[in-house]
């Protein structure tokens, strides 16, 4: 790194595969990610529909899927198991392939090197690699869904012993739980690979001028979560390959003394399940933050551009977004009140998840205070940004329940925690990913995705989502508990079937409005109208090149920056913007630091 | 388009203070001795979250309706105020530590209290998919257990017969009995994996963790007989595993247990 800032240019590639393939241009690399995240959110989408029907209709027999799904659909009814296993699988695949890979791998790749006016990635050939070593874990984890007794029903927190016993505990708990392991543990090599990569990239490659408070919030995310994701997923590998080798090398670590399964005296001594929980939420409760943060980093990018107004208070967001992410490693505890954890312990988790509150609220603030006194343009972009504010204050605030020793106790593992974490790390980082699309999709692709359809899209969602989860939280309260395959057993949950049918139907239709997402993807990718170089009259650094951009990002330019990342409606400007590269302009009015 | 977003969001407001106020079901009845002080913590965090959510929602719906692009000048040029900013954080974290540090009260009653002595002790040991209780029997004292000795049908916790004290134990299937109105002290194991001892109407729930045996308490008020639900994850038919609590007077509590011990 002795020339860091102005690194030799590769050349562009002229071979299909070392342009398109084994790509080591970071623009090429997060068009690959965001693909990989495109099939693993359909994937998951399909998994939660097909758990939705049997919560809703329980004893419905379906003929049709047991043409699709022999296994799991014998006699037309969905087996337990298969239930057990799509819900494993739901939650791997998105919170791993979707919420962790298309905010950061995605778009995280493709722009945080062209907003720092940077001509790549620190370390390409290191990019490429974890990539492609993502790649290799999602097919591992797919892999799963096809192997002698189905993939894993433990759940995507794979609680041990229940993971760590293997079949004699239950199906898919034998090669699929194997597959299980081995695909995070290379999921985890690909994050520590690319958490390195951003954050050198982001210490050593801004361009001239480009301080680290002109950088835009979202390069701040990217960057604080890549700190996140080499801090905790080390951790969770560790405990991936422990686990491992309690099942296959007949070693103790989550397996305790004296345990008896189906008659059967497991030979196991010393181990601790308490431990496999330390260890899964002590990455588990930072993944939560890896997954909304560039969300919350894409939302203030858009809220200041299209309200036509500079971030409100840009120094309190940075420290705010740093404030989550280091906060977000000392409250691990939460998700292990009941667990037989030390209750004076769970006293000190308690009041630190609570402070993480202040910061979020912090950033709520300003994002209303962006919109005060602003100019907005309804696209579509804009509206999934407001709906993301929406979003996480409705799946924020409700962690104060949850946060609390006492409360806690009743609804854990019921639907309120389920409501809650589906509405901020499911549905509010989607919302980021969505805005996100809308709003880079015409520098990607160099064409508009279409705005009425993408309105469309905004709105049944919008809807939709809310639809399913505010009463899944009134769900949580009456008693429904959670990774349930039907709740007909129990007399309390009795009154709830008409919920699970209304939640269904909503789901359903949020479901099916994706697929518009789809059309206009598709549609967008090949007749969509050709994008200019600026189409949003946006300030950052992406968009003073062309659409997409070559493959130095900046036709071999070298740039200066002037200018902070959101100088919207500057007085004294010729136009209502001043982009970061603009010449330094004269200022009559008074500027009031945040 | 600013309109209806607007109206949208309000709507969402007003959608979900009508369902958390009306009556669309809520906790089931609660009969514990601490659970009416749990149920207060909720409704007052209730409060606080309701008072948060309705300002950030009606605010940034009336926002996006009042700040919508209208042909004139520029947006408002300012970069924040230091004031309101640090205005935030203090009302924020009073309130929000605050309400942690009040909440942790029931917690504690719950965790740190000693139990008197003549507490009426129960253990409970969880297995894919039932619930086996173990009363000590007059003498007071659980027998010994041994792994080996262990069978589903035969002796479910594995007593040792060559311990004394274990041939008074009365071992019961998925059915608990309680007297009402005393100390009830558990202990929580499990034979297998991790599952979780839920009775809705106790506002208990306790992980029931292999290789632990984790304390826990309650005291029951009304007779009756509850559902005991897992509330974790522990394979296959972990929604039907299910036992009862029985809350009785002691006198019947007494025979119960007699009818039992004499198997």
């Amino acid at each position: 790194m002795s020339d860091s800032a102005h690194p030799a240019v590769h050349p562009a590639p002229t071979t299909f595969i070392r342009k398109w393939v084994f790509s080591t241009d970071h623009k090429i690399i997060g068009i690959q990610y965001y693909f990989l995240a495109l099939v693993a959110v359909f994937t998951g989408l399909a998994l939660s529909v097909l758990m939705r029907l049997r919560l809703a209709w329980p004893a419905e027999s379906w003929p049709w899927l047991e043409k699709i799904f022999p296994v799991g659909f014998e006699g037309g009814v969905m087996s337990p198991e298969f239930y057990l296993a799509m819900l494993t699988m739901h939650g791997t695949i998105m919170v791993f392939f979707v919420l962790t890979t298309a905010p950061q791998g995605g778009f995280g790749n493709y722009f945080l090197p062209i907003q720092i006016g940077a001509h790549d990635m620190a370390f390409p050939v290191l990019n490429m690699l974890s990539f492609w070593v993502t790649f290799l874990s999602m097919g591992v984890m797919f892999a799963a869904f096809f192997v002698a007794g189905g993939a894993p029903i433990s759940g995507w927190t794979a609680y041990a012993p229940l993971s760590a016993l293997g079949e004699v505990a239950g199906p898919g708990l034998g090669s699929g739980q194997d597959l299980w392991i081995i695909s995070i543990a290379l999921f985890c090599v690909a994050s520590l690979l690319g958490a390195l990569n951003f954050i050198t990239t982001v210490l050593n490659m801004r361009t001239k001028g480009m301080s680290l408070m002109k950088m835009p919030l979202t390069v701040w995310t990217w960057f604080t979560t890549a700190i996140l994701a080499l801090l905790s997923f080390p951790v969770l590998l560790a405990a991936g390959i422990l686990l491992l080798l309690d099942r296959l090398g007949g070693t103790s670590f989550f397996i305790p003394a004296g345990l008896v399964v189906s008659d059967t005296v497991i030979e196991n001594s010393g181990g601790s399940p308490i431990l496999w929980q330390h260890l899964f939420w002590f990455f588990g409760h930072p993944e939560v933050y890896i997954a909304i943060l560039p969300g919350m980093g894409v939302a203030s990018q858009l809220l200041s551009t299209f309200a036509r107004k500079p971030i409100f208070g840009y120094h309190a967001m940075v420290v705010a977004i740093f404030a989550i992410g280091m906060l977000g490693f000392f409250v691990w505890g939460h998700h292990m009140f009941v667990s037989g954890l030390s209750p004076f312990s769970a006293l000190v988790f308690s009041i630190l998840t609570l402070a993480i509150g202040v910061p979020s609220a912090i950033k709520t603030f300003n994002w209303l205070g962006t919109l005060w006194g602003g100019k907005i343009r309804f696209t579509t972009a804009m509206l999934f940004a407001i709906g993301f504010v929406s979003l996480f204050v409705s799946g924020g605030i409700t962690g104060l329940f949850l946060g609390q020793t006492s409360v806690d106790v009743q609804l854990h593992d019921t639907y309120f925690p389920v409501a809650h974490f589906h509405m901020i790390m499911g549905v509010a980082a989607i919302f980021g990913i969505f805005g996100a699309t809308y709003y880079w999709f015409p520098k990607m692709f160099g064409r508009m995705l279409h705005e009425g359809l993408g309105k469309l899209h905004f709105w049944l969602t919008f809807i939709g989502v809310n639809a399913i989860f505010i009463p899944m939280h009134l769900m949580g309260i009456m008693g429904q508990l959670r990774r349930y395959a039907e709740s007909t057993e129990f007399k309390f949950m009795e009154p709830l079937q008409p919920y699970q049918e209304f939640v269904t139907f909503a789901a359903f239709v949020t479901a099916a409005a994706q697929l518009l997402f789809l059309v206009n993807f598709v549609w967008g990718m090949f007749k969509g109208k050709k994008a200019t170089e600026n189409p949003w009259e946006a300030t950052t650094l992406e968009w003073i090149t062309a659409s997409p951009p070559p493959h130095d990002n900046f036709g071999g330019r070298e740039l200066v920056v002037n200018h902070g990342a959101y100088e919207y409606g500057v007085p004294d400007a010729p136009r209502d913007y001043v982009m970061q590269t603009d010449p330094p302009i004269a200022r009559t009015s008074h500027r009031d630091a945040g | 388009m600013a309109l209806a977003l607007a109206i949208l969001i309000w709507a969402i407001v007003l959608a979900s203070v009508v369902l958390f106020t009306g009556e669309f079901g809520w906790f089931p009845p609660q009969v514990s001795e601490h659970g009416d002080a749990m149920d207060a913590q909720f409704n007052l965090t209730l409060i606080v979250v309701a008072i948060g959510f309705i300002l950030a929602q009606v605010a940034l719906g009336y926002y996006v309706w009042r700040y919508r692009d209208r042909s004139g000048a520029r947006a408002v040029y300012t970069h924040g105020n230091a004031k309101v900013e640090v205005a935030t954080v203090l009302i924020t974290a009073v309130t929000f530590v605050t309400l942690a540090i009040i909440g942790q009260r029931v917690w504690i009653d719950l965790h740190l209290e000693d139990m008197p002595e003549d507490a009426v002790q129960v253990e409970v040991t969880a297995q894919q998919f039932a619930w086996n209780f173990r009363y000590p029997g007059p003498d007071g004292k659980f027998g010994k257990t041994v792994t080996r000795l262990i069978n589903d049908q035969l002796n479910p916790v594995g007593l040792d017969s060559r311990d004394p004290a274990s041939n008074d134990d009365v071992v019961t299937l998925n059915r608990m009995a309680v007297p009402v109105n005393r100390d009830i002290r558990l202990t929580l194991r499990s034979k297998d994996v991790t599952h979780s001892f839920f009775v809705p109407a106790l506002r208990f729930k306790q992980d029931t963790t292999p290789g632990l045996a984790v304390p826990g308490h309650f005291k029951a008020l009304k007779t009756g007989e509850y559902e005991i639900a897992c509330a974790e994850l522990c394979g296959l038919q972990h929604y039907k595993m299910k036992g009862f609590l029985m809350v009785m007077s002691d006198q019947e509590f007494e025979a119960w247990l007699k009818e039992r011990a004499e198997f």
